[in-house]
């Protein structure tokens, strides 16, 4: 019976299928070629690191003062970040206050009221492209729309607008992922104490699933805020000199500068872009541990 | 009520709502519509501006032009053939293939076959904070570290341009690497128990029935990974606009600088290209063709991935 069995087995599985021998070799060669191309996957992260803590951290750490509370100069010495730093703190503000309460609307309709039909599935597929649609497209989109067309200039409010339109897929999709994980029970239950469908979506599954939208929401918004291209492409300036303090402000960001001084040929400059880069980095990192922060303390396993 | 017990209707859009209550879900149904809003006012933003752009640069100069040579300005002249910034993001993306599809299905496998779930536990995470890094910082490290500390010592300061695709080509692989790993490892890991308890049980080991079980089964699930990987490589800018240069080439030598699509774009809006000219309209344009490729390809790995999806759920 099991003779018959090898004997038909496919030819493929067969060869070099035995324990011992020339396939014993290939098998621990395959293994470890796995396990070193997976290596090399982690040791590039950890190459980028270091080249990055190790061509700025000295020009972060000798004068952070300095660093923090300059404006951009042609003086590389004397350059800092200020206006970028204030710009990406309202930028991260404006496109919160846009793509968090559309795309958790958007995904409460989709997910708790939206009737299965082709309309409600063309919304679906279409929200699955925005995802794949490169950032540098949703920049031609906030020139074309938002400062041409509505006239913003290269505001802030332009800038938010547009990351927040780039962000509101990721967003959606998080949110329904975090709507999708309350049972059906919690509903059923609701309904059967003669709540509404409104009443109990909004007192009961909005805040069972509030944990994990929000660590969907903090993800997607520490993707925007490390974007550069959208915002080059609406008009994003480095030479601000000032703090901005209302949204039709034209603006620095912390990635637009970093682009800027990158691309200069003094060293010094590409120090200083590597101590805004440990800075945008530390920004993301503090962000991805709110999330998980969130996601470990407040979600509830049913 | 027109419900029969024995079958609770769960569909709570049609039941019975409270005054206002409409109006609500009105609200809710609006956030979803902006969403086609967005890609409405995507295409109508390119369709508008390229029309104007083609109207003056014919079309098919415009696919078959083999030279890319707008004047700044005012000055409605040029060269416009798309053939060299198209060469250069199929440049990045071939070579972003070369180091993210090994490496990716690589960690793929492992993750999926062969790690513990401790190790698992370590990897996963670094991956995501791999894909979390700005573009512009791995911009920043293909400039500063594998253009000057890894091509030039190995094939020569002379051989090696300054800004080559071959530094974007590695930053933009070491972009793509966690999303190829991340959907083969979910292709592979629907791969039913039974397969490759059935591939152990004749007796082939490990190496061949993730080889020649798991692999084959999660073709569709691999192909959807490789083929976003690609949209991605064609669709990133801030690393190649860095690292590989603003020199439209139509090359195929990774050591010289180039010009992507998005490249382009990027270094274009930031110079002197005012509305209503030609050389802005052409931004529209490049974007449109970016667009339509990087569309093309999202919509048949999103049908690839629903396949394998269709088949073990």
């Amino acid at each position: 019976m099991s003779t018959v069995a090898v004997a038909e087995a496919p030819g493929a599985l067969r060869r070099g299928s035995t324990r011992g021998g020339a396939g014993m070799v290939l098998d621990s060669a395959y293994a470890a070629a796995l396990f070193l191309g997976t290596f090399l996957g982690v040791l590039a992260l950890g190459l980028l690191l270091w080249t990055v803590y190790d061509q700025g951290w000295d020009r972060l750490a000798t004068d952070p003062g300095a660093f923090f509370g300059n404006f951009v100069s042609r003086f590389p010495a004397r350059a800092g970040i200020k206006a970028a730093l204030y710009g990406t703190a309202w930028l991260m503000g404006l496109t919160a206050l846009f793509s968090f309460p559309v795309g958790v609307g958007a995904a409460v309709y989709l997910e708790e009221f939206a009737p299965k039909n082709r309309v409600t599935n063309f919304v679906e597929a279409n929200i699955a492209n925005l995802a794949g649609v490169p950032s540098v497209v949703y920049g031609i989109l906030g020139l074309g729309v938002f400062v041409r067309f509505m006239g913003m200039g290269p505001s802030l409010l332009a800038g938010g607008l547009t990351l927040g339109v780039m962000s509101l897929p990721l967003i959606i999709i998080a949110a329904r992922e975090a709507l999708r994980a309350v049972p059906s029970s919690i509903r059923l239950a609701a309904y059967a104490l003669g709540a509404t469908p409104w009443q109990t979506v909004r007192h009961h599954v909005l805040p069972a699933a509030m944990p994990g939208t929000m660590t969907g929401v903090i993800l997607s918004l520490s993707r925007a805020i490390g974007e550069t291209a959208p915002l080059l492409v609406i008009g994003a300036s480095v030479a601000i000199f000032n703090t901005p303090d209302d949204v039709r402000d034209p603006f620095s960001a912390l990635p637009v500068l970093i682009f800027n001084w990158t691309g200069r040929p003094q060293p010094a400059f590409a120090e200083a872009a590597a101590a805004a880069s440990i800075v945008l980095l530390a920004m993301l990192l503090a962000m991805n541990a709110v999330a998980i922060f969130v996601r470990n303390r407040f979600t509830t396993r049913w | 009520m027109a419900i029969p017990p024995q079958a609770p209707d769960l569909d709570i859009a049609r039941r019975r709502s409270r005054p206002g209550e409409r109006f609500v879900v009105g609200m809710l149904l609006l956030c979803a519509v902006v969403s086609v809003l967005v890609t409405v006012g995507i295409v109508a933003v390119l369709a508008s501006e390229a029309a104007r752009f083609f109207a003056k640069v014919p079309l098919f100069d415009f696919l078959t032009g083999t030279r890319w040579a707008p004047l700044g300005g005012q000055i409605e002249a040029g060269d416009f053939g798309v053939l060299p910034l198209l060469n250069g993001s199929l440049m990045i993306a071939a070579g972003a293939l070369l180091v993210g599809v090994p490496l990716g299905l690589a960690t793929a496998i492992y993750l999926s076959e062969y790690a513990r779930p401790r190790v698992r536990g370590v990897i996963k995470p670094v991956l995501e904070i791999l894909a979390g890094i700005p573009t512009v910082v791995v911009g920043f490290f293909a400039l500063n570290f594998v253009t000057p500390t890894l091509l030039r010592p190995i094939f020569g300061d002379d051989r090696v341009f300054i800004f080559n695709a071959a530094a974007g080509a590695i930053a933009v692989g070491l972009m793509i690497l966690p999303i190829i790993a991340s959907i083969s490892e979910d292709a592979m890991r629907a791969v039913p128990q039974a397969l490759r308890e059935a591939g152990l049980g004749m007796g082939a080991t490990k190496r061949v029935v993730s080889l020649r079980v798991v692999l084959p089964a999660a073709l569709s699930g691999i192909a959807a990974s490789v083929i976003l990987g690609v949209s991605r490589a064609v669709g990133e800018t801030m690393a190649v606009t860095i690292a590989a240069g603003n020199t439209p080439n139509l090359t195929t030598n990774f050591f010289e600088s180039i010009q992507t699509l998005t490249a382009y774009i990027a270094q274009t809006v930031g110079g002197e290209a005012a509305a209503g000219s030609l050389r802005y309209q052409s931004l529209f344009a490049v974007g449109a063709t970016l667009f339509v490729i990087t569309l093309a390809m999202n919509l048949l790995s999103i049908r690839l991935v629903r396949r394998y999806r269709q088949v073990y759920q």
